[in-house]
């Protein structure tokens, strides 16, 4: 039967794409609710009390990052929708983006109206060069039909909407770097505090959100927070979209509640469609490329021996040694032919390619890494290599100005805490590993559950 | 009012001094001195936003004021960290700090060329330093290290990027101290480099100035370059009237015998310059008669510098004796038996000057005659 679609539901109208038909459907209902019904602090408590969290990948809570916002009187204030997307696995915005632009824009306004925001930016990755036309297209079409300019619906609050393309770097979608960037600077992240609630876009009050977090802002307004906090469990509520790749029958977008289990995501119909060629699962990265990557037997249950969910709590339980986490929702599955340490090659070579620089740790660590994997992955490995890679993603964490370092570390810190024998196996049989793979071995296994 | 202006306490590495509020761990730890201070590689007091990168000043903030106690959940970087009332920090007394550390400078030295015999920083370059006081002994490192081309920048400064360690001063000093900043980063993470538009910048009467902030070979003087080594120098305070309305005119004038090889900024005990001076007193001016002279600069006792100030240096006691329970090392050999090099009846901490090949001529005729 599926569950409810909140953001997706309608991507499927012939149209949608356009303003008449989106509007047909209901669409800019939650502009005239909250600008006409509405203070913008009510907006900020409908969005607290729905419990949403950031989709970009931290899973902060929204309104309450809302309600940080400085205020200082004649300063202005920005709202900044990171539409970076370039996380590796990673492509709902892309979709939300592309398919659905006046869900976006609408959710913009709302957000925009809630934060005092009369210039807000859409910063998008220069990857996706086709989207900006898009995204002008629909800010156009609103703005003909009195969405955006000055005095919007009567109600004297002005709002702009500018698109503004990055140069295509995964580091500019750090909320700092993404705001040096956007003033025209080299996309270095800033040191913080000051964080951008006092201290943003042009050292004034800025709030960053992800594409899919302001979408969620339209359902939330047109059924109110509470309703919204009563789809999903615990913290995790509302609707999730989930970009699955990989090793699986249907790669796509998918709209989920938080309350199916990571098993049948991966195997039932209705999403991924379970793996091809009849293969078994080996292992997971469950919500982009960095978050810990996490063997089958740990995937579906947890260290307790419960169903895992997929959403926030569930993918954590375990904390790092054996759990994952929700990330940015992009689901990598692989199959028993993949082999852990190419996997982890490959990642570690993205984050050498998009450290920033700045800070010593991860500009020369995560380049040491990428070279000790590369020997292993191609049979020159030494077993003492194990170590040393464990001992520099040590040195790299929570040591570095912004979370890319600690990004690049916990995929390899968790291929190794969970695939060491596929890494010593590599070491062990240097020709072996350059014509086979070592396979699923045992990473399917039932665990021993420990009692709590 | 003034008297009124509350100070904030902070403690740290067990010892609680009273700063200003504002003030950064780093700036309070510089007070107490000593072992206490961290070590610094990007920061610069005089460079507005400096800092925060090279990670070397790291510290772990046990307690995070007297109103919030809860310590910080990661070290922080105590050159961007202002202070808070009752915070307490440690720095050498944390293990966390020390192991970080080390890793940081094994990162900084991962890809350094580690060329200290033909560099002309050596013996005031602050990577020798931190790598000696905080470093590991060997590497972990098996590959090849990077290298950059190296970028011709005209008559006065040399860049050699394969040296940098990506600290940005000089880009915070292009861009504070020179009219047009055509000064930066370019390309990103391992393979980032330091701009050759510097090349423009370097018309500019400050530019000079990136040589004295880099804290490694990167950047160097090309009419001093490959000279004379800075420890075979003496090195003097002097000034003169400068007629850039921005330069200070004050600076440190390098001496071999009677001849000037290098002009420098003067420079504080933490190696930061204390005022600025134009490329006209740096490159131009090196002749005794262009200075008034002040004096000898006072150089630290750690600095590789005072080596060349053979009268009156203190030798630290020998712990030796003791640790051996009063028995002296037994000789295995006497270097003399074999070799005619540091010839007993000369000694050297008699020199008034660095020593020098005639010293030590062999048929023993011309002794030290000063
Ligand atoms: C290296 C790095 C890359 C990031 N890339 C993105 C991105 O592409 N899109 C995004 O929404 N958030 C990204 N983030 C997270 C943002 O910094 C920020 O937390 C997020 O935009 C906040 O929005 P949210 O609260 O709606 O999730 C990235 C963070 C880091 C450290
Ligand atoms: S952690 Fe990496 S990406 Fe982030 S600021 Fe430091 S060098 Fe740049
Ligand atoms: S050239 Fe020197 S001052 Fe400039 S960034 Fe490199 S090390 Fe720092
Ligand atoms: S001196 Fe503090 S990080 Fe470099």
């Amino acid at each position: 039967m599926g569950s409810r679609k909140l953001l997706l539901e309608k991507a499927h109208v012939p149209g949608i794409r356009g303003y008449d038909v989106y509007r047909r459907e209901g669409g800019y209902r939650s502009v005239e609710k909250a600008l006409k019904t509405m203070s913008p602090d009510q907006v900020t408590e409908e969005v607290k009390k729905s419990g949403l969290r950031g989709r970009g990948g931290a899973g902060f809570p929204t309104g309450m990052k809302w309600s940080f916002l400085a205020k200082p009187e004649g300063v202005p204030r920005y709202l900044v929708c990171n539409a970076d997307e370039s996380e590796p696995g990673t492509f709902k915005d892309r979709y939300l983006m592309e398919f659905l632009p006046h869900l976006l824009i609408e959710g913009l306004i709302v957000s925009s109206f809630a934060l005092g925001s009369k210039s807000t930016y859409i910063y998008i990755r220069g990857e996706y060069a086709w989207i900006p036309d898009i995204l002008e297209q629909a800010i156009a079409e609103a703005k003909n039909n009195g969405w955006l300019g000055k005095n919007i619906l009567g109600t004297g609050f002005d709002c702009e909407i500018y698109v503004h393309r990055g140069a295509g770097a995964y580091i500019c979608g750090e909320e700092t770097a993404l705001i040096e960037s956007l003033e025209g600077k080299r996309g270095n992240p800033r040191i913080k505090p000051p964080f951008p609630a006092v201290k943003g876009v042009w050292d004034c009050p800025t709030v960053v959100n992800n594409v899919e977090t302001l979408a969620a802002v339209v359902p939330i307004i047109n059924e109110g927070g509470e309703a919204y906090s009563k789809i999903g469990v615990g913290k995790s509520t509302g609707t999730k979209l989930l970009s699955a790749c990989g090793n699986i029958n249907k790669p796509g977008v998918y709209e989920i509640d938080m309350t199916i289990s990571v098993e049948e995501f991966i195997f039932s119909d209705e999403y991924c469609g379970g793996i091809p060629n009849g293969k078994r699962l080996k292992a997971c990265i469950p919500g982009g490329s960095s978050v810990p990557i996490l063997p089958a037997n740990l995937l579906l249950k947890t260290a307790k021996g419960e169903t895992r969910i997929m959403n926030y709590e569930s993918l954590s339980d375990g904390g790092f040694a054996k759990g994952s986490m929700m990330g940015s929702g992009g689901f990598i599955v692989l199959d028993e032919d993949q082999c852990v340490v190419r996997n982890t090659l490959t990642l570690a070579r993205f984050y050498r390619h998009e450290s920033c620089g700045q800070c010593s740790p991860c500009r020369e660590g995560t380049g040491w890494m990428e070279k000790i994997l590369k020997n292993i992955e191609y049979g020159k490995g030494k077993s003492s290599d194990i170590d040393l890679l464990w001992d520099i993603q040590r040195k790299i964490e929570g040591n570095t100005i912004c979370p890319l370092g600690d990004a690049a570390a916990w995929p390899v810190a968790a291929a190794i805490r969970h695939f060491r024998d596929e890494f010593e196996w590599h070491v062990a049989n240097p020709i072996a590993s350059q014509n086979r793979n070592f396979g699923l071995a045992h990473y399917a296994d039932p665990l021993e559950v420990v009692p709590a | 009012m003034a008297d009124e202006k509350k100070l904030f306490k902070v403690t740290i590495d067990n010892i609680t001094i009273e700063v200003e509020p504002g003030t950064s761990i780093l700036q309070a730890a510089r007070k107490i001195g000593g072992d206490v201070a961290p070590p610094a590689m990007c920061y610069y007091t005089k460079l507005k936003g400096s800092g925060g990168k090279c990670r070397t000043c790291l510290v772990e903030v046990a307690s995070g004021s007297t109103a919030d106690p809860r310590p910080m959940p990661k070290l922080v970087a105590s050159c961007r960290t202002n202070v808070m009332d009752g915070m307490v920090v440690k720095n050498i007394t944390s293990e966390k700090v020390i192991d970080a550390r080390n890793g940081v400078v094994e990162m900084l030295l991962i890809n350094h060329p580690l060329d200290c015999p033909i560099c002309d920083q050596a013996g005031e370059c602050h990577l020798q330093d931190l790598s000696y006081e905080h470093g590991k002994e060997g590497t972990r490192y098996e590959f090849e290290r990077r290298t950059f081309k190296k970028h011709d920048l005209g008559p006065y400064i040399q860049l050699h990027m394969t040296r940098c360690i990506l600290c940005y001063r000089c880009v915070f000093t292009a861009d504070q101290l020179t009219e047009k900043r055509v000064h930066g980063v370019l390309d990103r993470g391992d393979h980032s480099e330091i701009a050759t538009y510097i090349e423009k910048s370097l018309e500019n009467d400050f530019i000079g100035n990136i040589i004295d902030v880099c804290p490694v070979g990167a950047l160097t003087d090309k009419t001093f370059r490959f000279k004379n080594r800075v420890w075979f120098l003496n090195p003097v305070d002097a000034h003169r009237d400068c007629s850039h309305p921005k330069c200070s005119g004050k600076v440190t004038l390098w001496y071999r015998g009677e001849e000037v090889f290098r002009v420098t900024a003067r420079k504080d005990q933490w190696g930061e310059v204390e005022d600025w001076i134009c490329n006209e007193c740096r490159f131009e001016k090196k002749a005794t008669a262009d200075w008034t002279i002040e004096g000898p600069t006072k150089v630290n006792r750690h600095s590789v510098i005072s080596q060349g100030h053979y009268v009156g240096v203190v030798r630290p006691q020998e712990a030796l004796y003791d640790v051996m329970g009063g028995r002296a090392p037994r000789l295995l050999m006497d270097i003399h038996d074999v070799s005619e090099v540091n010839r007993p009846e000369i000694d050297l901490s008699k020199l008034e000057r660095p020593a020098h090949s005639t010293d030590f001529e062999s048929n023993g005729a011309d002794r030290p005659t000063k």
